[in-house]
């Protein structure tokens, strides 16, 4: 019984979300990433595409913007990020921290 | 060969930190130590399947199956931890009891270890399926040898190991008569913790609304990646950038183990309270 009312009140999850949101794309390429700046709207929702073009995978990590995603060599995936208040958000390549880093840019 | 034993530590020191206190909170319950390490193996072999899936996964659902996985299996993670401690509402006396007297272990724990076996093979398989994509990763590479790959893994899993046995060690120091109180709220906010980063994982999907982002920011002052940050991130699930829904799901969890656990403490007593009216 107890149980049963906890598993309802987690699965009470609010869905929304269907609005079409801003997208950005993104490549990885030698351990960089490409572009390594972003500008984003402020104030509302983007999806960024990541791309992996090497052959390793990548963890795509940011403090600032609250993501953590791995992503497999030779794919893509999308991470959705914001509303963002004006400003600038580092992130970087979990895996290779030396060269895979990058801004976003809220504006 | 530096490089990798700190991503590895990193990686390890969640599930090692978890480890140390449910080794610690399951304390006096039968075969303990036979669940656990159940838990490590199915975790470990759990690690190596997810990561070969991952781009399997990573396709699902428009590209957020990552999340949708990890959500659910931090979720499942938290009704364990909430059953574990709605258990020990009703046999923490006992337990406190028994633990003096050496040998008396709690003999019908044993399906409520098999709850702690599938958290610690949950917490295990997270980090590990990490692990193991990062070291395939640079042994693909090929910048490394081997040996520095093999040698800084292991390297970060022994200081990973570490914490966790240090975390086992201190709780063990604590008298008995709070000892299961300490236990206890340190796995509540253990659950509170994991139920913040399930948000995290369904708002970077878009699934649900991030409310306000962040609804502070202390990168600044503590990084969340920092060995204190992430120490706290595991104990009472400390991040320095969360967002409101993260802290909703964060005080919900709290609110509700507590307040299901008081429910079947009091159902306990009750009868003792009121003889008469039996």
């Amino acid at each position: 019984m107890k149980l049963r009312t906890l598993f309802a009140a987690l699965l009470f999850v609010p869905l929304c979300g269907l609005a079409a949101d801003k997208e950005f794309t993104l490549v990885i390429k030698d351990h960089y990433f490409v572009p390594s700046e972003i500008r984003v709207p402020a104030g509302q929702k983007v999806k960024l595409i990541v791309e992996n073009q090497d052959a390793t995978p990548e963890e795509f990590e940011s403090h600032e913007l609250n993501r953590e995603k791995i992503i497999a060599p030779k794919s893509k995936v999308s991470i959705f990020i914001g509303p963002l208040k004006a400003g600038k958000y580092p992130f970087f390549g979990e895996f290779n921290q030396a060269t895979a880093r990058g801004i976003v840019i809220a504006e | 060969m530096f490089g990798p034993a700190i991503i590895i530590f990193r990686e390890t020191l969640e599930a090692a930190l978890v480890l140390g206190i449910v080794a610690a909170a399951t304390r006096g319950v039968d075969r303990r130590g036979l669940w656990l390490c159940l838990g490590v193996l199915a975790g470990l072999i759990g690690s190596a399947i997810i990561a070969g899936l991952t781009e399997t996964i990573a396709q699902l659902a428009d590209g957020s199956g990552q999340e949708l996985f990890n959500a659910g299996v931090l979720g499942v993670a938290v009704l364990m931890l909430a059953w574990h401690h709605i258990w020990m509402a009703s046999h923490g006396a006992e337990l406190a009891r028994d633990a003096r007297h050496l040998g008396t272990a709690v003999k019908d724990g044993q399906r409520e270890l098999s709850a702690i076996a599938i958290l610690v093979a949950l917490t295990v398989l997270r980090e590990g399926a990490e692990s193991v994509l990062f070291l395939h990763g640079i042994a693909m590479s090929g910048t490394s040898s081997l040996t520095d790959i093999i040698a800084g893994g292991a390297l970060g899993l022994a200081g990973g190991a570490v914490i966790g046995m240090i975390m086992y060690l201190g709780l063990m120091r604590i008298p008995l008569r709070w000892f299961f109180s300490v236990t206890g709220a340190l796995l509540v906010l253990l659950a509170a913790g994991l139920a913040g980063q399930m948000a995290r994982f369904l708002i970077q999907a878009d699934l649900i609304p991030a409310l306000a982002t962040p609804l502070w920011d202390t990168t600044a002052l503590l990084p969340t990646k920092s060995l204190l940050g992430s120490i706290l991130h595991v104990l009472v699930g400390y991040e320095s950038a969360p967002s409101g829904m993260q802290i909703l799901f964060y005080a919900g969890t709290l609110a509700i183990i507590i307040s299901c656990s008081a429910l079947v403490k009091r159902r306990q007593t009750g009868p003792l309270l009121k003889p008469t009216q039996a």
